[in-house]
């Protein structure tokens, strides 16, 4: 069965329609690139399933939590879906370290000394355990931006939504953390990733899918897509890329 | 003709000053805690908490303090209580405080980037633990410089309070002034003793104000 | 024993209140015009750094914002008199809101000028305009318009502190309201309904002065 299950979702921003019907299953490990234009509702898609955003109809459903469009156990959800930000959005006045090892004492009530192992556990993956002690501050957006997956890995959520997360980054930045990411597509992670990063999608990817005004336009293996889309729209948007 | 020294005016003038500080601290204090619960209200899910905290901030922003003390002054003997100008003058200064801090911290909060929300929000943080861990500590260090400058607001306030009859520092001026005949001389002093309390807490707010940069933690 | 309210005793007294209040906005409105005039005489001195004024200045708005403004009433109407300047009542009143007011907009407008962007006034230069036209034309209306919500506020306060006024027996509303309670007895009702009177006077004057800003400064006819 789906890890992530999407039925039938609709969303309005007041009068604007902007999801038309998303049907969309992912399984455990799969790795999504979710790709359109701005406007597409891609971003908006996403934060529905950890619940940032509201949705009128339709269900949600990640690993037994299901989302209600009125009432949904927010808590419950949230720690089995961990979300990476395009403007990092680190905690500023707390250190690296405890940035990492905040949710896990607060929400998870993990002790101090087991929280702080998980920490250095996590920021020795992404390759920062050095700046354990560093504040948000001293750190170039590359490696806040890993900090940010630490922080969201420290929760040991089944599913990891990333949101343009190379998007604010300086070009020289980004590989160190699209290489962050590939290391956990290849240990397992469900990943679901809004990305304009077309070769990452490439590689990476086993699903790519199309979202053009609201709806899911065209979805299937990546390689085969940029081969050969389907749809113009799809052509069009490749051939703005490149 | 009363022969009072130079002297003799200044050792009143401190001590009417002495009943300025201790107004103002308790208003400052008391005012505080209610602008904190104000603040919480303000930004709560229901609008009826919401709701309320507005109208009642908006009163206290919107009306003369003069009004706000002579209401509580004059209101309070109608509920039979006999209040002494202290405790209206305590009373009123602490409801305007309130208003204006509630207001002044509500804007920092605010300013914190909703980026903090979101991220801990998807770190199933709940809306108290937000605020706790994340939202108020960051809006705190914000909130330092206008505090302190509101603070020059209270003491000034006090003066208001002499019209309901406490003796702080203007209504000790104004009698002095009166069995003197050197208006000048004393409020000139008294001006200047306003002048010793406001100006350093005025100059500490800007300090504040150049020097922290919101989100450092030293 | 019950207490029972009688708004309609202060009614009565409803000549007194419109006096008052009429008296209460003249009072605002000529410290405003005034105020506003020096505060901008003010902040072209400490922006431009204008020797000796921009540290007249400095020292007159620090002395104002750092003392009640009661105080520079009582200082203005009872202890000028010494130094042989005997003002009546309105012109101590008036006098004193005009220098209150002048002080806290020489700040507001100050902000606002230094935060012209530089390249505003590079381009002003570089069209040959002086520095008179280029203060003028380009630096002084986007100023006053960036911070004319702040000065819409100041205005509001100096309009509620008029309120203090009736202690040098200015008839403004507040005189009105303690010469009615001395009539009705009724303090608490009097009080009450002045101030709700204020309250809407307050959100009147920052309309008022809202529109103002609009037609005088951004030349937006709405």
């Amino acid at each position: 069965m789906a890890l992530v299950r999407i039925n039938g979702l609709h969303k309005h921003f007041g009068s604007n329609h902007v999801l038309k019907g998303i049907d969309l299953d992912i399984e455990e490990g799969q790795v999504i690139a979710l790709i359109g234009r701005s406007g597409s509702g891609k971003s908006t898609l996403l934060r529905t399933i950890n619940g940032l955003e509201t949705f009128e109809q339709g269900e949600i459903e990640v690993d037994g939590e299901h989302l209600h469009p009125r009432d949904t156990d927010l808590r419950a959800l949230r720690q089995k879906v961990g979300m990476i930000f395009q403007q990092f959005n680190l905690f500023p006045h707390l250190s690296v370290g405890r940035n990492v090892m905040l949710a896990t004492q607060v929400v998870k009530k993990i002790g101090e000394k087991e929280a702080e192992d998980i920490a250095r556990t996590m920021l020795l993956k992404v390759g920062l355990l050095e700046k354990f002690d560093a504040y948000p501050d001293q750190l170039s957006g590359g490696q806040q931006q890993r900090v940010a997956i630490a922080r969201a890995l420290a929760m040991q959520p089944r599913v990891l939504l990333c949101d343009e997360i190379t998007s604010a980054l300086d070009p020289e930045l980004v590989n160190e953390v699209l290489a962050v990411v590939k290391t956990l597509a290849a240990e397992g992670m469900t990943l679901i990733m809004v990305t304009h990063e077309m070769r990452f999608a490439r590689e990476v990817g086993d699903k790519l899918v199309f979202m053009h005004h609201g709806r899911i336009h065209e979805s299937g293996d990546p390689q085969q897509l940029f081969a050969n889309p389907q749809t113009p729209e799809l052509a069009n948007f490749i051939g703005s890329i490149n | 003709m009363n022969d009072i020294s130079t002297w003799d005016i200044v050792r009143n003038l401190l001590d009417g000053a002495l009943w300025t500080i201790g107004l103002s601290l308790t208003a400052f204090v008391l005012g505080g805690i209610a602008g904190l619960a104000l603040l919480f209200a303000r930004i709560a899910k229901h609008s009826i908490p919401r709701f309320l905290a507005k109208g009642y901030i908006e009163v206290f922003q919107g009306t003369p303090l003069l009004m706000q003390l002579f209401i509580i002054f004059f209101g309070s003997s109608l509920l039979g209580l006999e209040i002494s100008p202290w405790i209206a003058a305590a009373l009123g200064l602490t409801l305007f405080t309130s208003a204006y801090l509630g207001e002044i911290w509500r804007g920092c909060v605010e300013s914190v980037p909703k980026g903090q929300w979101e991220a801990s929000a998807s770190l199933a943080l709940t809306h108290f633990e937000q605020m706790r861990h994340v939202i108020l500590p960051q809006a705190m260090r914000i909130a330092i410089a206008p505090t302190v400058g509101f603070s020059v607001q209270v003491v000034k306030g006090t003066a208001v309070t002499s019209i309901i009859g406490f003796v702080e520092l203007t209504k000790t001026g104004s009698m002095l002034a009166n069995a003197t005949f050197q208006p000048f001389m004393v409020f000139g002093c008294v001006a200047l003793g306003y002048f010793a309390l406001c100006y350093p807490l005025s100059a500490y707010s800007r300090y504040l104000e150049r020097n922290i940069h919101g989100s450092r933690a030293h | 024993m019950a207490y029972t309210f009688d708004f309609a005793s202060v009614l009565d007294y409803s000549d007194a209140l419109l006096a008052g209040t009429v008296k209460t906005l003249a009072l605002t409105a000529v410290g405003t015009v005034f105020g506003l005039g020096i505060g901008i005489l003010g902040a072209v001195s400490r922006a431009w750094k204008l020797s000796p004024f921009d540290r007249i200045f400095a020292v007159y708005v620090e002395l104002i914002r750092n003392t009640p403004f009661l105080v520079q009433l009582f200082f203005i109407f009872f202890g000028l008199p010494a130094l042989g300047l005997q003002l009546n009542e309105w012109q101590a009143a008036i006098l004193a809101m005009v220098i209150n007011l002048g002080a806290y907009s020489t700040e507001i407008i100050r902000s606002g000028i230094e935060a012209t962007p530089r390249g505003q006034i590079e381009a002003a230069e570089s069209l040959a305009m002086t520095r008179a036209q280029v203060f003028r034309h380009v630096v002084l209306p986007p100023a006053l318009l960036k911070v004319w919500p702040s000065i819409c506020s100041q205005v509001v306060i100096v309009m509620l502190g008029s309120s203090v006024c009736s202690q040098i027996a200015a008839e403004e509303l507040t005189f009105a309201a303690n010469f009615i309670q001395s009539r009705n007895f009724r303090a608490f009702e009097t009080y009450f309904v002045v101030t709700a009177m204020y309250f809407l006077l307050a959100i009147a004057v920052r309309q008022a002065m809202v529109q103002a800003g609009q037609r005088l400064i951004a030349r937006r006819k709405k």
